[in-house]
C-alpha cells in the first residue's frame, strides 16, 4: 500500500521527454527481450481471441456444416443474416429479451446500486455492514444465483408459492411459466448486478472532490440537488463505464438462463442461441457464427466507448 | 489517480451526516436506517434460506413445510457431497483455476511492463488490443475455438480424449487469453504510477530489462497482483461457460458448470439442493469474508484506475 503514495512524489518533475529517451539507451539484448515480454503475451490473445472473433464474421456468411473442411465451405453472402431475422423464430423473442433485459436493468438495479452508494457513502454507522450485504451476491456465480433462487421460485416447494399461498392448480412455476420466467429470472439477475453497481458507484464517489459538495450545501442545495446537478456529472467516466458494464452485461446474459433450462421456453436470449446452434445437436456452424457476429458488432460500440473514455482518462 | 492526492476531509464529512438535532432530522435517520435494513435483510435473504434449509430434514420440511423451524441434520451436506461428486469436481476447479490465474497474472504483468516503463510506438495499440478482448462477447470465439479444439490431435499423456477438447487444457488456455487483457490493463495502470527513478537507477546501475522487472518493478506491484489473484480466482472458478462449451465429459467439469447435472439429480430433494449450493458458494464467501478488500480493490481498480 505504501508504494501508492510514491508518484505524487517524483513523477511531475519528469515529464515525456526522459522517458523516450530511455527506450533509445536500450541494449539489442534488452529491447529483444521486452519485444519477447509483450510479444507472447499478444500471440496468445491474437491467436485465441482477435483471429477466432475475425473467422466468426468470416463464417457467417458461409453455410459451413462443421464436418468436412474449412475449405469446402461456400460463400452464401448475407443468407444466414436473413435467415436469422426472417427464418429463425426464436430470433425475435430473443432479441427482445435481450432489450427487455438491457431495460430492466436500466430501469431497477443500476439506479438502486447508485442509490445505495450514494446512501452508504458516508459516516453512517454500520455502513460497513450493509455494503457488505450488497456486496455479497456479487462473488456469487450466475449460474449459482439461478441455483439458489430455485429454491425460492419452485412451484412444489418454493418459498414464494408457499408466502403467496398458491397451492395445487393455482401454484405458478416460476421458472417454467413462460409469462413469468423472464421476470423471475431478471430478479435474480438483478439482486447481483445492484451490487455491483453499488461497487463502482461507491469507488467512484470517492473520487469526488468533497469541497463540491460543502460549496454546494452553503449556497443551500438540498442533497438530492447536489448530488444530481454536482456529483452526478463530476463522476462522468464512473457514469459511462456503469453504462457499458450494464450493456454488456445484459447482452451476454446467457449462463443463468443456460441453468434453468437452456435458454428455451420464454427465455430465450442471443447468446444462448448461439450456443445451441454451435455446441448443441443442429451444428449450423455459419448460422450460429451470424448471430454471434451481430452480438459483436453490437458490443465493439459499446467497446470503443469503454476503451476511449478509459484511455482518455489516461492522458494528463 | 485523484483519490491519492485528495486529503481526507473529516471536517466536511461530519457536515454531511449531521445536520443539527432537529427531531426532523432524527425522523429521517431512521426512515434511513429502516430502509437499508429492510433492505439488506432482503439481500441476505435468499443465501440465508437456502443455508437454513441445507440443514434441514427431507421428510421434516416435506410433512410441515419449508416455512417452519425444526428438523435439523447434517446429512444432506454428506448425501450432496457424495451424490454430486464434489471431491472430483472441486478437484477439477482447482485443476483448472490455478494454472490459469497464474499463466495470466505472468503474462500480463509481462504486457504491462513494456507498456507502462517504456515507450514503444506499439503501445497503445497493444493496449487497447488485450482491454477490448477481455470485453468481447464469449459466444462471438465460439465457433472457432470449438472446432479448433476438437480438431488439434495431441499426445494422450497430454489429453486422454486425444484432441483439446474434453480436456482440461481446453479450459485454461482460453480462460488465460481472455483473462490477461483485464489483468494487462491494471497492472499498466499500476506501474505507470510507480516513479521513472526507481528503473532509471537500476539502467544506471547496469540492470537488464529482466532485473528491472523481476526485481523492482513485480515486488513493487504486490498490492495489485493480491487484488487482482483474487478477483480473477474468483471469476475463474465462477466461470460457467467455458468448461461447458469445450467439455462434453462431466466428469470433467469444475463445479459451477457441475451446477448444471446437479439441478436434475437433485431436482425432486430441495435440502440436497440447498446443500449442493452452499458447498458450491463456498470458496467465494471465503473470498467474500476474508478477502473483501483485495476483490473490491481489483475490481474498482480496473473500473476507475484509483
Amino acid at each position: 500500500m505504501s508504494t501508492a503514495q510514491l508518484p505524487a512524489v517524483a513523477a511531475p518533475p519528469r515529464g515525456r521527454p526522459p522517458k523516450r529517451r530511455r527506450s533509445h539507451r536500450l541494449s539489442r539484448r534488452d529491447r529483444i527481450i521486452l519485444c519477447v515480454m509483450a510479444g507472447i503475451p499478444a500471440i496468445v490473445v491474437l491467436s485465441l481471441i482477435w483471429v477466432p472473433a475475425l473467422v466468426t464474421v468470416l463464417l457467417s456468411f458461409s453455410s459451413w456444416d462443421g464436418f468436412g473442411p474449412v475449405t469446402e465451405a461456400t460463400n452464401v453472402g448475407l443468407t444466414n443474416y436473413t435467415n436469422v431475422v426472417t427464418n429463425y423464430p426464436p430470433f425475435s423473442p430473443a432479441l427482445q429479451h435481450n432489450l427487455l433485459w438491457l431495460g430492466f436493468f436500466f430501469l431497477i438495479p443500476t439506479p438502486l446500486g447508485m442509490l445505495m452508494a450514494v446512501l452508504l457513502d458516508r459516516d453512517l454507522k454500520g455502513s460497513r455492514v450493509f455494503q457488505s450485504a450488497f456486496f455479497m451476491p456479487v462473488v456469487l456465480s450466475l449460474a449459482l444465483t439461478g441455483f439458489i433462487w430455485q429454491l425460492i421460485y419452485s412451484r412444489d416447494q418454493g418459498l414464494l408459492n408457499a408466502v403467496l399461498g398458491l397451492r395445487g392448480d393455482r401454484a405458478i412455476d416460476w421458472y417454467g411459466d413462460s409469462s413469468v420466467n423472464l421476470w423471475a429470472v431478471l430478479v435474480a439477475a438483478a439482486w447481483k448486478h445492484t451490487g455491483y453497481i453499488m461497487l463502482l458507484y461507491l469507488a467512484g464517489l470517492k473520487g469526488v472532490d468533497s469541497s463540491l459538495r460543502e460549496a454546494a450545501a452553503i449556497d443551500g442545495a438540498s442533497p438530492a440537488r447536489t448530488f444530481f446537478s454536482v456529483v452526478f456529472p463530476v463522476m462522468r467516466p464512473i457514469n459511462i463505464i456503469v453504462f457499458v458494464v450494464t450493456v454488456i452485461e445484459s447482452l451476454r446474459a446467457f449462463d443463468l438462463v443456460w441453468v434453468v433450462n437452456k435458454g428455451r421456453n420464454g427465455l430465450e436470449v442471443i447468446g444462448a442461441l448461439v450456443f445451441s446452434n454451435i455446441v448443441g445437436e443442429g451444428q449450423r456452424l455459419g448460422f450460429g457464427s451470424a448471430l454471434a457476429t451481430i452480438m459483436l458488432l453490437i458490443s465493439l460500440v459499446f467497446i470503443v466507448i469503454q476503451l476511449t473514455t478509459v484511455l482518455r482518462e489516461d492522458q494528463p | 489517480m485523484t483519490t491519492t492526492a485528495r486529503p481526507p476531509a473529516p471536517a466536511t464529512r461530519r457536515a454531511n451526516t449531521a445536520p443539527a438535532p432537529t427531531t426532523k432530522g432524527r425522523g429521517r435517520r431512521a426512515l434511513l436506517y429502516g430502509f437499508l435494513i429492510v433492505m439488506s435483510l432482503s439481500w441476505v435473504f435468499p443465501l440465508a434460506w437456502a443455508l437454513f434449509n441445507s440443514f434441514r430434514d427431507y421428510a421434516y420440511t416435506s410433512a410441515n413445510g419449508y416455512v417452519s423451524f425444526g428438523g435439523f441434520t447434517l446429512d444432506n451436506y454428506t448425501r450432496a457431497w457424495r451424490e454430486g461428486d464434489f471431491s472430483r469436481h472441486f478437484l477439477n476447479s482447482v485443476i483448472i483455476t490455478v494454472p490459469s490465474v497464474i499463466v495470466t497474472l505472468l503474462l500480463a504483468s509481462m504486457v504491462a511492463f513494456v507498456v507502462a516503463r517504456f515507450s514503444f510506438k506499439f503501445n497503445i495499440t497493444l493496449l487497447i488490443m488485450f482491454t477490448a478482448a477481455n470485453l468481447l462477447p464469449q459466444q462471438a470465439m465460439l465457433t472457432p475455438l470449438f472446432k479448433l479444439y476438437t480438431s488439434v490431435q495431441v499426445p494422450f499423456w497430454l489429453s486422454e480424449s486425444g484432441t483439446l477438447y474434453n480436456s482440461y487444457w481446453s479450459v485454461i488456455i482460453t480462460h488465460i487469453a481472455f483473462q490477461t487483457g483485464f489483468c494487462a490493463f491494471v497492472l499498466s495502470n499500476y506501474m505507470k504510477t510507480l516513479p521513472v527513478e526507481l528503473t532509471e537507477a537500476a539502467l544506471v546501475d547496469g540492470a537488464g530489462v529482466l532485473r528491472q522487472y523481476f526485481q523492482i518493478i513485480l515486488p513493487l506491484c504486490r498490492p495489485a497482483l493480491a487484488a487482482l489473484a483474487t478477483l480473477e480466482v474468483t471469476w475463474i472458478y465462477n466461470d460457467f461457460f467455458w468448461a461447458v462449451a469445450f467439455m462434453s465429459r462431466g466428469d470433467l467439469y469444475p463445479v459451477t458448470s457441475s451446477l448444471q447435472n446437479l439441478r436434475g439429480q437433485f431436482f425432486t430433494d430441495y435440502n440436497l439442493l440447498s446443500a449442493g449450493s452452499v458447498m458450491a458458494a463456498l470458496p467465494t464467501l471465503i473470498v467474500f469474508f476474508v478477502l473483501q478488500k483485495q476483490f473490491v480493490s481489483g475490481l474498482t481498480l480496473g473500473a476507475t484506475k484509483g
